[in-house]
C-alpha cells in the first residue's frame, strides 16, 4: 500500500438544525491519492459505522460534478481548492499526506443546516419555481431548429445553463448572496428566444424570491465566480440588473402576470 | 408609488442607490480636482481665494452642494442597512477565512469608505464649515493694475461685521477683498500628522474607487465587450491613481513650503 496517505480531518458535526454544531477530528488512514474527496469520506463513514458511531452526514449524488448535490467548504473553498470542479470530482492527490482538513456546511442563512454538512438548499427551488421556466402551451410538435438563434447567443444561454444550483456562489459570498445563482437562470432564458414572452416577469418574480430567502447583497467582488464548478460569469448579474431594472422603471409587467396574479 | 417603493426596496434597488450615488460622487472628485488645482499657482491664494468665493456666492452650485451632502449621507446609510443585511445572510462564520479569489478592495468596501466618512466629516469642518459659518477666517486684499496686471496682496480688516467679498475698480485698479481659506490651507497643511492623514485618507480613495467605480456599472447592468475595458481603465487610471495622488500632492507641497 505505498503511496497511500494519512490526513487529519476537522469536520463540522451537527445533530440537526436546532442543536448548535462543533468541529470533531477524525483521521482518515490508508487513503488512496486516486479516490474521490467523497470516496474518502466513504471510509471515514465506514470505520465510523464499524465503531458504532453515527457516520457524517453529507450530499451526494451523481459523483460525476453534474447534479449539484455535493457541497462541503474545504479549507476555505467551496468544493476544494481546484478550480471548475465539484467535491466529488475533487481527487485526494491535490492534498499531502499529513495534511489537517477543514469541512465545512455552506454557512448561509437561507440554507439551514439538515445535519453535519448537509444544508437544505431547497431557497433555490423556490427561486427557480417563481420564474425560472418558460411556459409551453400544448400543440404540434414545432420542428427543431424552427427558431433561428445566433451562434453567440446560444453559447452564452449554454454558458449561463451550465449552473448545477450547487449553492458555491453562496458558500464562496462574503455576503452569502444568491445572485449568481438567480442571474444565471435569468440570463440562460432571458436570452434566448423562448424566453422572451416572460422575459421582464420572470426576472421580477425570481429576485422577489430570492430577496424573500433571506440571502444577501451581491457587492461585485467575484468570489462566486472564482468558486463556481461550472465557472459561471460574473456578468450573468449585470444581466440580471439590466433586465431588472429595464423591467421595475420602463416596462408595464408585473412580477406575477403570466401566472394570472394581481 | 408604492411601485418605486417596492423596487427600490429590493436587493436590486438598494445597489442601484448605492451605485448612482456613488457614480455623482465620482463625478464631483473630477470638479473638485480641478477646482483646487489652483492652489499649486504661486499667487498667493488670489485664485484660490476668488473661486472658493465663487463656489460660496453661485446660487446653482449651493444646489448641487446640498444634492451632494445628500449623497454622501445616502450613500454611507445604505451600505451600512446593506451590510447589516448581508451579515444577517449569515449568523455563523467560517471556522477557516475564505480563500476565494477577489481583490483586497472589493473584500473592504466598509473599512475603506468608514475611513472616507471620517475624512469627509474632518475635511468640511476644517474648511467647509469654517469658511460658511466660523468667524475666524481673515480677508485679503487684491489689488491688481490693469494696465500692468500686476496684483499686490495685503491683510484687510472689513469695516462691517457681516462682511463677505466686494469687487471694485478704482483708478484702473481692480480691488477683490475675499476671505482668506488659502492661509487656512497653510496653516493646516503645516502639521505633518494632519498631512499624513489626508495621504492616508486618499490612499482609501484610491482603494475605494478601484473596486467601486467599475462595481457601479456592473450594478447598473452596464457590462458589454466593448465598453467594459473603458470603463476599467477610467476606473484604474482615473480614479484609482490620478485623482488620489492629485489630491495627496496638495498637502504634501504645502507641507514642504511650510518647512
Amino acid at each position: 500500500m505505498s503511496g497511500h496517505m494519512n490526513l487529519t480531518l476537522k469536520v463540522w458535526r451537527q445533530k440537526n438544525t436546532q442543536t448548535p454544531g462543533k468541529f470533531v477530528t477524525y483521521k482518515a488512514e490508508n487513503i488512496s491519492p486516486d479516490m474521490s474527496f467523497l470516496e474518502m469520506l466513504d471510509v471515514v463513514n465506514e470505520s465510523l459505522t464499524r465503531k458504532n458511531e453515527e457516520p457524517i452526514y453529507f450530499d451526494h449524488d451523481c459523483r460525476e460534478g453534474i447534479c449539484g448535490s455535493c457541497s462541503l467548504y474545504i479549507n476555505g473553498h467551496p468544493h476544494g481548492p481546484k478550480k471548475a470542479i465539484t467535491t466529488c470530482q475533487l481527487h485526494m492527490r491535490t492534498f499531502n499526506d499529513g495534511e489537517t482538513i477543514t469541512i465545512e456546511p455552506w454557512r448561509s442563512a437561507a440554507f439551514p443546516i439538515v445535519k453535519d454538512l448537509a444544508t437544505d438548499r431547497s431557497a433555490f427551488d423556490r427561486i427557480q419555481q417563481a420564474g425560472g421556466y418558460v411556459s409551453v402551451n400544448t400543440g404540434g410538435v414545432p420542428d427543431a431548429n424552427i427558431i433561428p438563434i445566433p451562434k453567440v447567443i446560444a453559447d452564452e444561454a449554454f454558458n449561463s445553463a451550465t449552473c448545477i444550483g450547487c449553492g458555491a456562489c453562496v458558500a464562496a459570498c462574503k455576503n452569502a448572496s444568491a445572485m449568481l445563482f438567480t442571474s444565471a437562470k435569468i440570463t440562460q432564458l432571458g436570452l434566448l428566444p423562448q424566453g422572451q414572452t416572460e422575459r421582464y416577469s420572470r426576472v421580477q418574480a425570481m429576485v422577489a424570491q430570492m430577496d424573500e430567502e433571506g440571502f444577501g447583497n451581491c457587492t461585485n467582488t467575484g468570489a462566486c465566480e472564482a468558486e463556481c464548478p461550472k465557472e459561471i460569469s460574473l456578468n450573468n448579474i449585470a444581466f440580471m440588473n439590466n433586465d431588472f431594472f429595464s423591467a421595475k422603471l420602463f416596462r408595464e409587467e408585473h412580477a406575477h402576470d403570466h401566472a394570472g396574479g394581481e | 408609488m408604492s411601485e418605486f417603493k417596492q423596487t427600490f426596496n429590493s436587493s436590486l434597488g438598494k445597489k442601484l442607490i448605492m451605485a448612482l450615488t456613488g457614480l455623482f460622487l465620482c463625478t464631483f472628485l473630477i470638479v473638485h480636482l480641478g477646482g483646487n488645482l489652483l492652489l499649486f499657482k504661486d499667487d498667493q491664494g488670489f485664485a484660490f481665494n476668488s473661486y472658493a468665493n465663487f463656489l460660496t456666492h453661485f446660487p446653482p452650485i449651493e444646489v448641487i452642494a446640498y444634492l451632494l451632502y445628500l449623497s454622501i449621507i445616502v450613500h454611507a446609510v445604505y451600505a451600512l442597512v446593506l451590510t447589516i443585511k448581508n451579515r444577517r445572510a449569515r449568523p455563523v462564520g467560517y471556522a477557516v477565512q475564505p480563500k476565494s479569489d477577489a481583490s483586497w478592495s472589493s473584500k473592504n468596501m466598509g473599512l475603506l469608505g468608514s475611513i472616507l466618512l471620517l475624512f469627509i466629516v474632518i475635511h468640511m469642518g476644517d474648511f467647509w464649515f469654517t469658511y460658511k459659518y466660523n468667524n475666524i477666517l481673515g480677508f485679503k486684499e487684491y489689488r491688481t493694475n490693469l494696465a500692468t496686471n500686476e496684483t499686490t496682496v495685503s491683510d484687510y480688516t472689513p469695516q462691517v461685521a457681516d462682511f463677505e467679498r466686494s469687487i471694485s475698480t478704482e483708478n484702473n485698479v481692480e480691488i477683490v477683498r475675499v476671505k482668506d481659506l488659502h492661509a487656512r490651507i497653510q496653516s493646516s497643511f503645516s502639521h505633518l500628522w494632519y498631512v499624513a492623514f489626508y495621504v492616508i485618507a486618499m490612499g482609501a480613495v484610491s482603494f475605494h474607487l478601484l473596486h467601486g467605480f467599475q462595481s457601479a456599472f456592473r450594478t447598473l447592468g452596464w457590462v458589454h465587450k466593448k465598453y467594459t475595458p473603458i470603463v476599467y481603465f477610467f476606473g484604474t487610471w482615473l480614479f484609482a491613481v490620478i485623482i488620489p495622488i492629485g489630491f495627496a500632492l496638495m498637502p504634501i507641497i504645502y507641507y514642504l513650503k511650510s518647512l
